[in-house]
This record gives structure tokens, sequence and C-alpha cells, in this order.
């Protein structure tokens, strides 16, 4: 069984985020950039399925600039075989990637495609779904355990008040959630390898696919900054205000 | 308490820029050394660190190493720390291939260990020691001994360690008085105690080896008549399997100021009719390669210094955001965090651009180490090794007094706060303190310095280090702008200073020993001094190329600013300094000892 991992590359999550002066983006520039952790997830998931004998081959695809080579890199050296990064300097959204991704899945034919639930910098918690939708695969979002049977997989997923279980066919798509599993370091060894393991670079008309974002976005702003306190007479000024002026008492 | 964050960005800019990483990389054998290899190696690494080491930092100091029935048993965690560090092939990086390491240059090492030893000190020396008994290995083993201990120990599955010092035989290795009796089968018995054996016993691995200076029946008295033994805990048989407990233990740990997770051990050996070892290298030896492996651990103990001082930084930093306390001193309508007062703000600065000026000294001088080992040109193996041997002095002595000096500071910052225990400030202090002592004080360091790097060569090496200096500092001054002015200016009082002290050295070390011996700290200050400021001012010159570049990265202002206040506030100190060891030699030893 072979295995597609998508990777992003997100601002680096020990970043202190700082938004553009002009309000039309968060600042990237000479920041740290890392892979999405969620991701990270992924990558560690389908390590296991192979280190466990159900899976065959692994790759990691990534879609963006050229420096997101440095994720691939980073995914190989955790274990995965090869990658294939989808190159691309337009602002890629959601839409854009499930359709990237969903053209790279009808070449490579993977029985599974494991990505992270969301990713850290936009959280936008679409792309896994969209790609099921596109494939027309079963999918399981926000998993915390992953067990692979013959042509199909038993997932259990985070749902709100409990843990649902779930059994897809294969092909299909698995988002993780944060308790699948805890990634490993990559070892010195694998990272030197890394870097001799094949790294296919397409382009998104390679692929047929039309990325131009679909989505504007007007603004960009900090969250506001908490004011400062102030100094109440005594407990019945305090009830007062929680009640009337914070609403957050009846 | 803050967590450790690997300060990737100055690493790298140090290594590229500074270091000369791909010079290194064009090496014989360093081929693999490329940037983007070593960034993502740096990656992973400053992962492990602030998340396995790190978060065992203070656990460790506060537990400590326990010690029972003659073995030692480690702080909760380390066991399985130690585990994984091995396991992720850290142990083997710089490790010869044929044996199963990485091969991979010193400089690039020394990036990865500053971050072994800022995340966890303690835990670090373990590493430290068995790096220091794998080159004794190297350098002298038969291929036997080879075979048989150097792919464990560079792995990591077996650690060393080194026996040198005992009660008697502290700083002065001629009164060692360990016995080796041989056996007429090619192996020795070991009989004596040594002290201080960093590492002697702990629970991390199944094997530990010892190398232990010793003295066979018929050798000479003095330093000429000692001989290097490997000394396993667990006798290793011919199949590599574990045989025997050898007679070789741990019977205490100290109770010590700082590194309280690393045993500290006193070894016997040969109370239950004496340790099976066997010699490495020619008998009577010993101390000319101890000597050798000597020189890495004192560059590696450098690093140290450079190390505390980065995490009692990122500790001091943390701090002086968070803690509100008193008024802007120019007034403002509420109490400000004191990171906005001057005097702290002056502290941080002082520890932010030595910690530059430290990294950028040691990782030039490591990648210095790789191209005497490597590089093609027999002049230009010299002239690198040269370099380095002036320098590791200047590495160990001034970044670990300096680590002492930057550590106190962290504890200032942190106020009443950083006297007590639980904010974590107290323990870097703690820590570095050992720095200035193990593997040669400072004042020994300071003597090999004045006596065998300068005086005996009549400076030429440090002359030739001037003169490098002196390039540097015209090409500042030709930088328009105040800041390289006040770069230039201050390096070029500094250069003169070390003229004019290397000058009275190599002209009175003949005639008037003790005089100049008396100034030979002061000395070793005033080379780290503006060794660290030239650095910092080919730093600068960088940082000015890639603004003018049209580069907008705020790292580069802020290394020129930062270069400009280490020129101000610290190189401001090298004429004094060399005052001192010019004119003052003789006050220290004007009183007669029975005033004493």
């Amino acid at each position: 069984m072979k295995i597609l991992v998508p990777v992003k590359r997100v601002i680096d999550y020990n970043v202190k985020v700082r938004v553009k002066a002009d309000g039309t983006g968060v600042d990237l520039a000479n920041v740290k950039m890392s892979m999405n952790p969620f991701d990270e997830i992924a990558v560690e998931e389908a390590m296991r399925l192979k280190e466990g004998g159900k899976a065959t081959e692994v790759v990691a695809v990534s879609c963006g600039v050229t420096a997101c080579q440095e994720t691939l890199r980073t995914a190989m050296a955790i274990g995965a075989d090869r990658s294939i990064l989808v190159e691309s300097d337009v602002e890629l959204q959601p839409l854009a990637v499930a359709k990237l991704l969903a053209a790279v899945a009808k070449k490579e034919a993977p029985q599974l495609i494991i990505l992270g639930k969301q990713a850290i910098d936009d959280d936008s918690n679409q792309t896994g779904q969209m790609l099921a939708a596109l494939l027309g695969w079963s999918q399981a979002t926000f998993a915390s355990k992953v067990v692979i049977g013959e042509g199909k997989a038993t997932v259990t997923r985070e749902i709100d008040g409990g843990l649902e279980t779930l059994e897809i066919t294969l092909p299909a798509i698995v988002t993780t959630d944060l308790r699948l599993n805890e990634p490993r370091y990559a070892t010195l060894p694998n990272i030197m390898k890394a870097k001799k393991k094949p790294l296919e670079v397409v382009k998104p008309a390679d692929l047929g696919v039309d990325v131009a974002p679909r989505l504007s976005t007007v603004s960009v702003a900090e969250p506001p900054k908490r004011s400062a306190g102030i100094r109440v007479a005594d407990v019945a000024a305090l009830v007062d205000k929680l009640k009337n002026e914070a609403k957050v008492i009846a | 308490m803050s967590s450790y964050v690997a300060p990737l960005k100055d690493m790298m800019f140090v290594l590229t820029e500074l270091a000369g990483l791909d010079k290194v990389a064009a090496l014989p054998g360093y081929e693999e050394a490329t940037t983007d290899v070593v960034e993502a190696i740096l990656d992973e690494s400053a992962k492990f660190t602030g998340g396995v080491l790190d978060p065992l930092n203070w656990s460790g100091d506060q537990e400590g190493a326990k010690w029972a029935d003659k073995a030692v048993t480690m702080p909760k965690g380390f066991k399985e720390a130690y585990a994984q560090f091995v396991d992720n092939g850290w142990n083997a990086l710089g490790g010869n291939p044929e044996f199963g390491g990485q091969g991979l240059p010193k400089v690039v090492s020394a990036a990865v260990q500053e971050m072994w030893k800022s995340a966890n000190m303690s835990f670090s020396l373990c590493p430290l020691l068995t790096l220091g008994a794998i080159e004794a290995l190297e350098l002298a083993g038969s291929d036997e001994q080879k075979a048989m201990y150097l792919p464990n120990m560079i792995s990591g599955k077996w650690t060393g360690t080194m026996n040198i010092t005992e009660p008697q035989a502290g700083s002065d290795l001629a009164a060692i008085r360990s016995r080796a009796v041989p056996q007429g089968d090619g192996t020795y018995r070991i009989f004596g105690q040594k002290i201080f054996i960093t590492y002697g016993d702990h629970d991390m691995a199944e094997n530990t080896i010892h190398l232990v200076l010793a003295r066979t029946p018929d050798a000479p008295e003095g330093v000429k008549g000692i001989s290097l033994f490997v000394v396993p805990k667990f006798l290793v048989n011919a199949d590599g399997s574990l045989g025997e407990r050898n007679d070789a233990y741990c019977v205490s740990i100290e109770h010590k100021l700082g590194i309280h997770a690393s045993p500290t051990c006193v070894m016997v050996h040969g109370d239950n009719g004496g340790a099976i070892g066997t010699l490495v290298g020619k008998e009577n030896e010993g101390l000319k390669y101890m000597f050798v492996m000597m020189n890495a651990a004192r560059f590696a103990v450098g690093l140290e210094g450079l190390a505390v001082t980065e995490r009692a930084y990122q500790h001091a930093v943390a701090y002086a955001r968070d803690r509100v306390q008193g008024r802007a001193i120019e007034g403002s309508p509420a109490p400000v965090a004191i990171i906005r007062h001057p005097d702290i703000r002056r502290m941080l600065m002082l520890m932010r651009s030595h910690v530059e000026a430290m990294r950028a000294l040691a990782y030039a001088v490591a990648a210095a180490h790789d191209a005497s080992h490597r590089h093609p040109d027999a002049a230009q193996r010299a002239q690198n090794q040269a370099f380095v041997d002036l320098m590791i002095p200047v590495v160990k002595g001034w970044s670990t007094e300096t680590g002492n000096a930057m550590s106190y500071l962290g504890v200032q910052i942190h106020g009443g706060m950083g006297f007590v225990e639980e904010t974590g400030a107290a323990q870097y202090m703690r820590d570095a303190r050992i720095t200035t002592i193990y593997e040669g004080t400072t004042g020994i360091q300071a003597n090999d310095l004045m006596g065998r790097k300068i005086a005996r060569e009549g400076g030429a090496t440090a002359k030739a280090v001037i003169a490098m200096m002196r390039v540097t500092q015209q090409e500042v001054a030709a930088q328009p702008g105040v800041a390289f002015a006040a770069i230039a200016a201050a390096l070029g009082r500094g250069i003169d200073a070390v003229g004019e002290a290397t000058d009275h050295i190599v002209a009175n070390y003949g005639k008037d020993v003790r005089a100049v011996a008396a100034g030979a700290v002061p000395f070793l200050k005033l080379m780290g001094n503006v060794a660290g400021g030239w650095m910092m001012a080919r730093a600068s010159l960088v940082a000015q190329a890639k603004i003018s570049g049209g580069d907008a990265d705020p790292f580069y202002p802020a290394k020129i600013a930062t270069a400009r206040f280490y020129a101000e506030h610290v190189m401001a100190a090298a004429p004094g300094l060399a005052r001192v060891v010019v004119d003052a030699g003789n006050s220290a030893l004007e009183l007669d000892e029975s005033m004493f």
C-alpha cells in the first residue's frame, strides 16, 4: 500500500506572529518556517504504518514556494521515501491545494492520504474534506486512532463530547488530530540520507489545475490588546460590574 | 522557567559568514557539510535539545546523581533521554565513518554541542568525556583496541571516562601514583585511587570505558613515567559480548556547587586483585596522548562558557520582559517591565554581545581545526594549526571566565528572585563555576598561552593574528557612520594593547618570568576581549554588506548595534588590561610570603 502525505510549510509555532503594518497579512519576511505540526503527526502515522508492515511506500507532497523543499526534506528525514513539490508562487487557498493534491493522487494512486486536520497558519480545516469530495473517496477527519484492515480502515475520531469510530473503505482520506501520535525526532543518519532521496518538482500547469485565489483577504489585524484593570470599592460593586457591565454572571 | 530555544539564526550566520562553512565543506571528506544539510541538522538538534534535554536540566539539578552500593543512579529521565540521544545518532556526529561515525566537521559539531551544553550542561558532560576517550583511542590505540571499543563508543552505546586526577595529583600530573603491573599475557592489573572522574559510573549505558593514567613498575619518576591504559567496567569478550565485572568501582560521588546531575566519582581500581587493562600506545607516553585529547576537551569546555551564557541570557530576557517593577527613569504613567530600565538593558547587552563574540571566536577556531586536519596544502594546515594552538587557551580561559561573569549578571537581572533557586537563574551560575577550573584552570590556560604559545615562538603566530585583526580594523574604519567609527576606534586601541602586551611578553619572558607570569591571566583576558571584538567587527562588516545589498532583515542592524556596544562597553577595557600586563606584574609579587 502506498501512502501519500501532504505537508504544508507554515510559520514556526515558536515564532511570535506579527501582522504587516499595512494590514494585508502576516509578516513572513525573515521568519522561521517549519512543517505544520498536524502534518508532522501525519508523517509519523504513515511511518508507523510502514514500520508495522501495512504500507510499502510513503510519498510526501507539498504545494507552494521553492522553499517548501526544506519541508519535504524534513518529511524524508523522518522517513518518507520520496517527495513531490507542486511549485507555485501564487497564494494557494485550500480549494487550490485540494485540486492539486487530487491531481497528484490520480497520478500516484495511493490507498491512503493522511494529512493534518488543519494548518496552524490559517486554521482553515478544509483541505482534507475538499480533497475527499474531489476524489469521491471516503474520509475520516480528526483521527485519534487509525487501524488498517483488508481494503478498509477503522478510524477513531474526536468529536464533541467523545469519540466516534468509523469504518471506511480504501482508498480514503484521513486527517490527523493532536492525540493520534507523538511525532518522533529525526535521527542524524536519516537527516543525512534525506538529501539523497528523490524530490520531484512539478508545476500546477503540469497537473492542469487553475490555482487562482477565489477568496480575497479584506484585512488582517492583531487581536485587541487587553485593557487595564480597575479597582472596585467593595464586593457589591464587583458583583454589580460582573452582572451589568461584563455580563458574565446572571 | 523559560525554555531553551537554540539561537539558530546567529549560529547559521556565524557558520556561513564568519567561520567559512563553505570552505570547510570544500575540504576532502567534508563534502556532505553543505549549508542546507547543516541547517537541517541544527534544526533537528534544536528540537531535540529543546524538547528532551532542556526539560531535564532543572529537575536533574534538584535531584542530583545518587550513589549507593558502589553504583550511581542518574536523576529521573536521564537514562531515557540518553537512550534517545544515542538512538538518534547524535553521539556519532563527528565520529570516524570507519567505525560508524557520521564524520561531520568540528565546526558543525561545535554548533550542535553548544546546544547540548545550553540545554543541559550536566547531561552534555557524558558525551564530552566519551568523545575525549574516543580521541585518545583513535590517536594511540592498537587496531584491536579500536575494533573492540570504538564502534560502541562512537554510537554512544558505551560511554568513556578520563581517569587522570589523584588526590595528590591535580594540576600536577607528575605526582600520579596509580600502578600498572604487567601480567605477562599482554594485560596489566591496575591499582590506585582516582578522583573527580566525571561519569565514572552511571546507569545510562551498559558499559563504561575508562582511560586510566598509571605507572608501570620500572617507569621513570615524574611526567616521563606515565602510561595510558584502557580499563572497561565490564571486560569485553573476543566476540564483543560483555564478560566479567572488572575491578574498577565508584566508591563515592562528590557533593558539588553545580552540575549536580553529572556524577563526579571517586574511582578505586584494584581493591579486589586489580583492574584488568591494556596499554594504549607506548609505555611512558601516556601524558603525550592525554595532551592531544586535552586540547579537544579544553575547546569543548570553552563552548560551555558560551553555552551557559546563551542559556542565562535567554532566561534573563524572559524575566526582564515579564517582571514589572518601578517606573521608567524618565517618568512613566505606570510601572514598567524592567527591560525598560537602562541598567537592565546594559546588562542584557553585555550578555548578548559576549555570547555572540564567544560563538564567533569558537566556531572560527573549530573551522581552523578542520582546515588544520584536512586542507590539501601543508602550509595552510600548519598555519591553521598554529591559529588553533594559540586560540585554544583563549577559547577555554576567556569563554569560561566570561560565562561566569555573564551568569552572574543573569542572577543580578533577576534581583532577589535570582538569589532564590526556584527561578532557575542561580543554576546557570553554579553550573558555570566549574568551567574555569576543570581541564586546566584559567591560570594554567594563561600560562600555556603566554609560555608555550607565545614566548616559545617569539610571538610569531600572535603577531600574524594581530596583522589579520588590523586588516579588519582598516575595513571597519573605511565604513561611513558613527557605529563603524566607534568600532574602528575601540578595535584599533584593542589591537595596539594586544600588540604592546605581546611584545612585552616576548621581550621579558626569559628575563623576568615571575613578573610576566603574574600578568598571564590579565593577558589572556585581553586576548579574548580583543579577539572577540575582532569577530564582532567582522560580523558588523558582513551585516553592513547585507544591508547595502537590500536585505531588510532586522538581524543585521541589530548585529551592527551589538558590535558597537561590545566595542564601547567591553573592548574599552583592553588598554587597561595591557597596562596590568606590562606595568603591574611586580606589584603582585612584592609582599613577602610571610606577610600572607
